[in-house]
């Protein structure tokens, strides 16, 4: 047996890390995977534009939307139209964000306040936000201000439930700890209550820049002549499939961009975090 | 500077001579839908200067209702708790007295530490709170990290330690504004047995070295026995104190001490005033 006398304590050997990430496969995996499924799709439509004799207006094979993609990439339009949507995102987006933390640390704080004010929250969810386009062209006219609001109030309110999740995830013994050393209530926020919400926050954020570039678009189909989304039903009008099919891709070459910046922000922000390492996949 | 010179220099800070604790006529009930229940009858407990009591019961005896009143993290419903000899709570809306919790550390079942800090920014949080500058609370943390043995974990997370680690972390912690008085509530229950006993022995040595006063709420016997001077026991539904148990074994104790008679006799003794409940 053990002399307690003076025997110095050592730490037990550091286990190993707990729950072994599961294992993903190589790093140069997607590196292989990625091309091969895109060619293989890009193989498929080829094939079925050969094979079914579709009209190409219906469906223009892959090689002519290639080519309407260097053309529409040789016209300044297309930057102004993206950079509009772009714009109309990043505001959106912005005012989402505060507000969405905001209210969601309030709600988070004070369930009463939840309580009294969820109906209402709920109710700007469950309204079709498409059939009130009409009513935000009305308010807000047929400029860059109905496709922000849009933006803003599509993504908002995941952002907000995100924050308030995360505020009521907070460790109880943790909250214990900051009043047993007798914290004050700035330090309580600083060093718990954002450090503590910030996971859930941020997968918030994550969804949120998703949900924000779909309602800029989704804005810009139902009304006005800028952005994507209009350049988008002017070449429908035209008959240019294959043009409007450059413009998807476009979209979502930015919506790729946009997530990408997001997500890496959240790595970033949290890397002693469970879930740092993977982006959340959508 | 040598490993021995370092350990001494953190030992002669960190020796505070323990506070006493004093309670008197503490009870708590809580407010139910079906009415009122007494978690703890009045309950009346002196703790002296430097001492190691031990709350000992089975779950619901009210020994952590007790322990967390000592902390100022619940208000007793009736009662005063002293604190070396300055009231806990104070003031119409009993709020805990600044200057008591003070001169109180405390360790929790779970170890809380923070999983975005490492482990020196775990142990100097408490120092954060009392806006201590960065310099000194490295200084302290490194003491603190030497004095429970994890000077070489410093800039560790605290998912790469093991739960017996954590719960060093969590000590250091609780001792790095220097209180008189440790309270822990079943630090070691979530440990397997082997690293509870070095925690145990470790405890000891801490105690020992630094002169503390501990109360320590635990629901096993044998380590009630082996580090208490005196064991509280409570009993359930509702919580009081059954008995009060002198151990006088002599300091420091080893794990032999199990295969003394005694030993046997104490925690035999104590199982049948439980009742067969823990």
């Amino acid at each position: 047996m053990v002399s307690a006398t003076q025997a110095p304590a050592r730490p037990e050997s550091p286990s190993a890390p707990r729950a072994p990430r599961k294992e993903s496969g190589p790093r140069w995996l997607l590196w292989v995977t990625t091309p091969l499924i895109f060619a293989a799709i890009i193989g498929l439509w080829k094939l079925y534009t050969v094979v079914s004799g579709v009209s190409e207006l219906i469906m223009p094979p892959p090689e002519q939307v290639w080519t309407a993609l260097i053309e529409l990439l040789g016209d300044e339009m297309i930057y102004e139209a993206t950079y509009i949507t772009f714009y109309e995102t990043i505001v959106g987006f912005g005012i989402a964000v505060v507000v969405g933390v905001a209210l969601g640390i309030a709600l988070g704080k004070m369930r009463s306040l939840e309580r009294v004010l969820s109906p209402f929250l709920v109710a700007t969810q469950v309204v079709p936000k498409v059939a009130i386009v009409p009513l935000l062209l009305l308010w807000f006219g047929f400029g860059l201000s109905s496709k922000i609001f849009m933006a803003a109030i599509i993504s908002f309110f995941v952002m907000m439930q995100n924050t308030i999740l995360g505020i009521r995830s907070i460790e109880a013994g943790h909250r214990d700890l900051m009043r047993v050393i007798q914290a004050p209530w700035w330090k309580r926020v600083i060093s718990l209550d954002i450090p503590s919400s910030l996971p859930a926050v941020l997968t918030g954020i994550e969804l949120g820049i998703v949900f924000a570039i779909t309602g800029a678009i989704v804005g810009e189909y139902l009304g006005g002549d800028e952005g994507l989304g209009a350049l988008a039903t002017v070449m429908l009008a035209a008959l240019r499939t294959d043009q409007l099919f450059a413009v998807v891709i476009i979209m979502t070459v930015l919506g790729f961009l946009l997530y990408a910046v997001v997500a890496g922000i959240r790595r970033f922000a949290i890397p002693w975090h469970e879930s740092s390492g993977r982006a959340t996949s959508l | 500077m040598t490993d021995s010179t370092i350990r001494e220099s953190a030992m002669s800070e960190n020796v505070i001579a323990g506070d006493a604790i004093s309670v008197r006529g503490v009870g708590k009930t809580y407010a139910a839908s079906a009415g009122p229940v007494q978690a703890l009858l009045p309950t009346d407990l002196e703790v002296r200067p430097g001492e190691f009591v031990v709350l000992l019961g089975p779950s619901g005896c009210g020994k952590t209702t007790l322990l967390r009143m000592l902390a100022g993290l619940i208000s007793p419903t009736e009662g005063t708790i002293e604190i070396g000899g300055k009231p806990l709570f104070t003031g119409r809306d009993a709020k805990p007295a600044r200057d008591a919790l003070g001169s109180l550390g405390f360790v929790f079942q779970a170890p809380n530490l923070m999983p975005w800090r490492k482990v020196w920014r775990n142990i100097a949080l408490p120092l954060e709170a009392k806006g201590i500058g960065r310099a000194e609370r490295k200084r302290r943390a490194e003491e603190l990290a030497g004095l429970v043995g994890l000077e070489d974990f410093l800039d560790h997370y605290p998912k790469q330690l093991s739960g017996g680690m954590q719960q060093r972390v969590a000590i250091a912690r609780a001792l790095i504004h220097r209180p008189s008085i440790l309270l822990m509530d079943e630090p070691f229950g979530a440990l397997d047995a082997m690293t509870r006993d070095s925690m145990n022995l470790l405890l000891q040595r801490l105690w020992q070295e630094t002169g503390k006063t501990i109360v320590l709420v635990t629901h096993s016997i044998s380590e009630a026995v082996f580090l208490a001077d005196r064991v509280v026991l409570l009993s359930q539904r509702p919580g009081r104190v059954q008995d009060i148990v002198e151990v006088d074994f002599a300091r420091p104790r080893d794990l032999s001490v199990a295969a003394d008679a005694r030993f046997g006799e104490m925690t035999g003794q104590l199982r049948k005033q439980l009742g067969g409940h823990a």
